[in-house]
């Protein structure tokens, strides 16, 4: 079946906006598939790849919008077409509700005097610039963009350290700055730890595991995954640093981040040695224990650094128990794995912080190979979960999976798709995933993950096999998806829901290896 | 607090959203003064004649490569 191009001149519209159109149309009748995408190189040869670019798309640019239809009949694509006008129509008088928009920086610099901080988010082929623009008028940016060059990332820090700004990002996925969450960021209470991370969700696990503890937060800046690159230095974590030993609120300081570059894990650790406050190290992967003569604690997992946090604030201490009905429904899946089912991992995750940790503590408990496309030594490099044998773990977070559409805690189509796909490979006994909330995520990723969930249990079910789904959720009681809703959801789907990460790749590697005892509260 | 981040830690915030409306519209719902721009590619989309435009304003940068739009 050929594909329609329908291309409107000079209509911009954000990633997340085109994502909202593209499914209202393909719940159309007779609408095959429906996509909405700017006209940029990169998403015309997505186009291409799928078979959907036709002759008017191929000349569109990327300030067009380029409407790709298959339908069953020609007369359903004029329809979708018109639908597609209405609700662009509808979308660009909604927008938000100050009114003014205006098209410069400038412009908005003088509608709104005194703004202390710019949040971009455009395509990474334009991010650059425009945080460049910000830093060069005194905001501080945070840049959630990816797809930034690395000479951007260090150009754009070293602009923001001479002027005595943050620049937090790119790739810069969350922060908490005086109590409002940025980007992807759950709602916490007011306290006393402060955090510099150089990983989104490892920083949004950390605060959701303390908030459920009773604990808050003073400030929580994310500095980008590369930050701690020995080309970038750490340059942000170590203005970041120095910010929270300087602030009022803050009693204990948090650094988290996958693995430093050398030479940065030194000047790291040099510099900590001299801080002023308590702090916790979680360098994923690098071994705990108290290190070096002043008061730093290092721990190589995420619910390890909340809990290490808590201890120093003399608090209530983590919850590490899984609950026993959870438990229960562990050994009842465990039943069900046995003999010839399949028992390999998929893990499919959206947060890369996450899914490193779960790379890290999959292969420590499994002693089986395990493939991701996230870089560990030992680790094979793979792009995808589809046609590879044997354990597998993805970040749908990854640049190449991001190109023209949104972030996967925004746009679940992707993960739900490769859901049931991986569920019909024979191979496979056990899905594992991240479920995030807080603001600027998916508004209720329940409600689209229970029924991929479900379909993937079928599609097992059906092929005479069991199949076992393990998520971890997390977020906090102030979030606005309702957490008790979304875990009662993902549950009636038939998932296993725990609210630490360290716990969800725990019972997955059990799972697969056949071995409850690998769960330290199911090992007697 | 040191000077040089006063004007954001414990200041009130008041933000410029470049990008994806839906966090503006986070923003506004917390309360947060916010300023949506309605941001499209400059120089009708080439991000290479953007680039050399910004030059010759003055905000030289090195080259950066096709991207999208992502956390």
């Amino acid at each position: 079946m050929t594909a329609t191009n329908l291309v409107l001149k000079n209509t911009y519209r954000d990633s997340v906006v085109l994502m909202r159109i593209s499914r209202e149309l393909e719940a159309m009748e007779g609408i095959r598939q429906a996509t909405a995408l700017m006209g940029t190189p990169n998403n015309k040869r997505l186009l291409e790849e799928a078979g959907l670019l036709a002759t008017p798309g191929e000349t569109a640019t990327p300030n067009d919008l380029v409407l790709a239809l298959q339908a069953s009949s020609p007369g359903l694509e004029a329809a979708a077409a018109e639908r597609a006008r209405h609700l662009l129509e509808s979308r660009a008088s909604a927008g938000t509700g100050s009114g003014y928009r205006p098209r410069s920086l400038d412009g908005a610099l003088e509608a709104l005097p005194g703004a202390n901080l710019a949040l971009i988010s455009v395509p990474g082929e334009y991010a650059a610039r425009e945080a460049r623009r910000a830093l060069d008028r005194g905001l501080h940016v945070l840049l959630f963009s990816d797809n930034v060059s690395i000479d951007d990332e260090v150009d754009l820090k070293r602009r923001a350290v001479e002027s005595g700004l943050f620049m937090l990002g790119p790739d810069c996925g969350t922060a908490i700055i005086n109590n409002v969450p940025l980007g992807f960021a759950n709602a916490v209470p007011r306290g006393r730890v402060g955090l510099v991370a150089a990983s989104g969700t490892g920083l949004q696990q950390v605060v959701c595991l303390l908030a459920a503890a009773g604990e808050g937060v003073s400030q929580a800046l994310g500095v980008g995954g590369r930050d701690l690159d020995d080309r970038v230095g750490g340059a942000m974590m170590l203005e970041g640093l120095s910010a929270l030993e300087v602030d009022p609120q803050t009693e204990v300081i948090v650094l988290i981040s996958k693995p430093p570059g050398p030479s940065t894990e030194k000047r790291l650790l040099a510099r900590l040695e001299t801080a002023s406050k308590p702090c916790v190290a979680c360098f994923l992967g690098v071994e705990g224990g108290e290190t070096g003569p002043g008061p730093v604690s290092v721990a190589s997992t995420l619910d390890g650094a909340a809990g290490l946090v808590l201890g120093k604030l003399g608090g209530r201490p983590l919850s590490s128990r899984i609950e026993p009905r959870v438990q229960d429904r562990v050994r009842a899946l465990a039943g069900r794995l046995g003999g010839e089912n399949g028992r390999t991992i998929r893990g499919l995750y959206s947060g890369g912080t996450l899914c490193y940790e779960a790379l890290l503590i999959v292969r420590g408990l499994i002693q089986e190979p395990i493939a991701s496309n996230l870089k560990l030594e030992g680790v094979p490099t793979v792009g995808s979960p589809s046609g590879v044998s044997g354990h597998v773990l993805i970040d749908l977070g990854d640049d190449r999976f991001t190109v023209g559409r949104p972030h996967p805690m925004i746009d679940l189509r992707q993960r739900c798709a490769m859901l049931t796909t991986e569920a019909a490979n024979p191979e496979v006994g056990v899905l594992l995933l991240d479920v995030v909330l807080g603001y600027g995520a998916h508004a209720d990723p329940a409600s689209e993950l229970a029924p991929a969930i479900e379909e993937a249990i079928r599609v097992a079910s059906e092929a005479g096999r069991a199949l076992a789904c393990v998520a971890v959720l997390c977020g906090t009681d102030g979030d606005p998806q309702d957490l008790g809703k979304q875990r009662a959801t993902l549950e009636a789907a038939g998932a296993v829901v725990v609210s630490s990460n360290t716990q969800a790749a725990t019972i997955a590697s059990a799972l697969s290896r056949g071995d409850l005892g690998l769960i330290p509260e199911m090992s007697s | 607090m040191r000077d040089r981040y006063k004007g954001l830690l414990g200041a009130e915030l008041r933000v410029v959203n470049i990008g994806l409306d839906l966090f503006a519209t986070a923003l506004e719902e917390q309360g947060v003064t916010v300023i949506h721009m309605d941001w499209r590619p400059s120089a009708g989309g080439d991000a290479r004649l953007g680039e050399l435009l910004e030059r010759l304003k003055g905000g030289a940068a090195p080259r950066s490569p096709d991207g999208g739009q992502g956390g």
